[in-house]
């Protein structure tokens, strides 16, 4: 039986108690909100933090302003959960890859729980790190938690934990960005920006920070997409995701194009020259395959989650063609009933 | 106003349980599973991987599945929560638990609670499900011994059984 640890515990009503309590109880309090992460790896004491602050009763974290600036742009809050997100009908019509990712990630029971922030601050994971105390004991713990080595990587200096995220390849390719509040003040960082390619300093986010909401940019001739690789359809981290946007003109040239890839590295990140490859082309056959061999280099799966790295890799391009000719318009569904064994 | 509890010290928390209010002592790290558990007695729900991976503690929060494994109890003051315990009505069970009885959906049982509360929170809401649809939402609740055929049957033949009633 695994048991929490003690912990003192917060449920503040507003934003700025929030922050001021965070401020306060300094780093070794945590922000708890669906708890579907955290709670597991506090039970396997990954992490013991002094205090949890609990963003459950927090006014305005669920809230969804869509378009009300006039400008087509979309807020969501970062308390949703990740059901809220799915059965959101703007978010499906409009950022069609943020819900694929979305209704992706985990179960039913676990996306009624888990939010949208909690899963952009998602913990990296490695086979080596996931594993109860007295498993990780038995090997001397691992760099990531209590120990010295990346048993992964035994040469590396920095942590390889993988970052396993859903949503955030997908918002990166949107070209969202994040509302970071603290007591001290608010700012605002691109999606890509929230992270740093290490899988024990994964966020840029200061401990002191509380992810209130994500701003979605205006959808208009956009189309976006999301492909997941996992080993059961129900229920399963990612071990490659990849993410598309592209605008295009009425003639079907495109004028921007961003492509982003999860699991195959501490971070989720833009690949950036992908994009600039397709502007200015149809998306035919030839310039998918171009973009899915650029995009596939980039991708460096690590041993340390599910199914084979060299397989992993070697289908990154089948998955890159898969968004890109979703968003071409092609009917992708039997496809996609393949791969994510259920309709999207 | 921020509620603040300290650590090592129990808290006192008034939990509405299948409808009934009740005062319960606990140590707040307590997980909504193991108060129900351990402090109510109400064992109908099944302590599984307790990591959010198996479905077997799913209870109904506000009408809508969770992982009770995974809610912290202290959280819960002022929700409905909805146990197993609360399905039948008297001695008379409900048509869910009938049916899983009639067509063989339950074998070792240790799954059946999750799954019946994760089917009820379904049928709320969609009195009519297609096969699809009862798949999807019980996607998280593992069984190891039925196969899920007999599982799919049963909550199709519960949701006929409830419609009937509503006429």
């Amino acid at each position: 039986m695994m048991r929490l640890p003690w912990f003192r515990h917060h449920a503040p009503d507003t934003l700025a108690e929030a922050a001021r309590i965070l401020a306060g109880e300094g780093p070794n309090a945590m922000l708890i909100a669906g708890g579907t992460d955290l709670l597991p790896n506090m039970k396997r004491r990954h992490q013991s933090p002094s205090a949890l602050i609990s963003l459950a009763r927090v006014e305005g974290l669920k809230n969804i302003s869509n378009g009300s600036g006039g400008n087509g742009e979309m807020r969501l809050g970062a308390g949703l959960t990740l059901s809220d997100v799915v059965h959101c009908a703007a978010v499906r019509e409009k950022y069609a890859g943020l819900y694929q990712a979305a209704a992706q990630v985990a179960t039913t029971h676990l996306r009624n729980m888990g939010t949208l922030g909690g899963n952009l601050c998602l913990d990296t994971r490695c086979n080596y790190y996931n594993q109860n105390y007295e498993w990780r004991k038995a090997i001397d713990f691992c760099m990531k938690k209590d120990g010295d080595i990346c048993w992964v990587a035994t040469a590396s200096k920095r942590c390889v934990a993988v970052s396993s995220t859903d949503t955030a390849p997908a918002l990166i390719a949107l070209g969202a960005k994040v509302r970071l509040f603290s007591a001290t003040g608010e700012r605002e960082v691109t999606v890509a920006d929230l992270y740093n390619n290490d899988g024990m300093d994964y966020l840029t986010r200061r401990p002191d920070e509380i992810l209130t909401s994500v701003l979605l940019p205006a959808a208009s001739g956009w189309n976006s997409s999301y492909w997941k690789l996992r080993r059961r359809g129900a229920f399963d981290f990612p071990v490659l995701g990849v993410a598309a946007a592209v605008k295009t003109a009425s003639d079907g040239t495109v004028e921007e194009a961003r492509i982003a890839l999860g699991a195959v590295a501490s971070r989720p990140f833009l690949v950036e020259k992908a994009g600039g490859l397709l502007v200015g082309k149809a998306l035919t056959d030839d310039a998918i395959a171009e973009a899915g061999a650029l995009v596939a280099s980039r991708a460096k799966p690590m041993d340390n989650a599910d199914l084979d790295i060299y397989w992993r890799k070697g289908v990154v391009s089948s998955f890159v063609g898969y968004a890109l000719r979703e968003i071409r318009g092609d009917d992708m569904r039997v496809t996609r009933l393949r791969i994510a064994r259920h309709a999207l | 106003m921020n509620a603040v509890v300290e650590a090592r010290r129990n808290v006192r928390v008034t939990l509405r349980v299948n409808g009934e209010q009740t005062e319960v002592l606990f140590a707040p790290y307590k997980t909504l599973l193991e108060v129900l558990r351990e402090e109510m007695n109400l064992t109908g729900t099944k302590h599984g991987c307790e990591l959010g991976e198996c479905g077997a503690c799913a209870v109904l929060l506000d009408g809508v599945p969770v992982l009770s494994c995974l809610v912290l109890a202290i959280e819960c003051e002022g929700r409905s929560i909805e146990t197993v315990e609360g399905l039948a009505r008297g001695s008379e069970l409900h048509p869910l638990q009938a049916a899983f009885a009639d067509l063989g959906g339950t074998q070792c049982g240790y799954c059946t609670p999750g799954i019946l509360m994760t089917a009820k929170a379904l049928l709320d809401k969609e009195p009519d499900p297609g096969r699809e649809r009862i798949r999807e939402a019980i996607s998280g609740n593992l069984c190891r011994c039925t196969g899920y055929l007999q599982i799919y049957e049963s909550i199709e033949e519960g949701a006929r059984r409830m419609r009937e009633e509503a006429k």
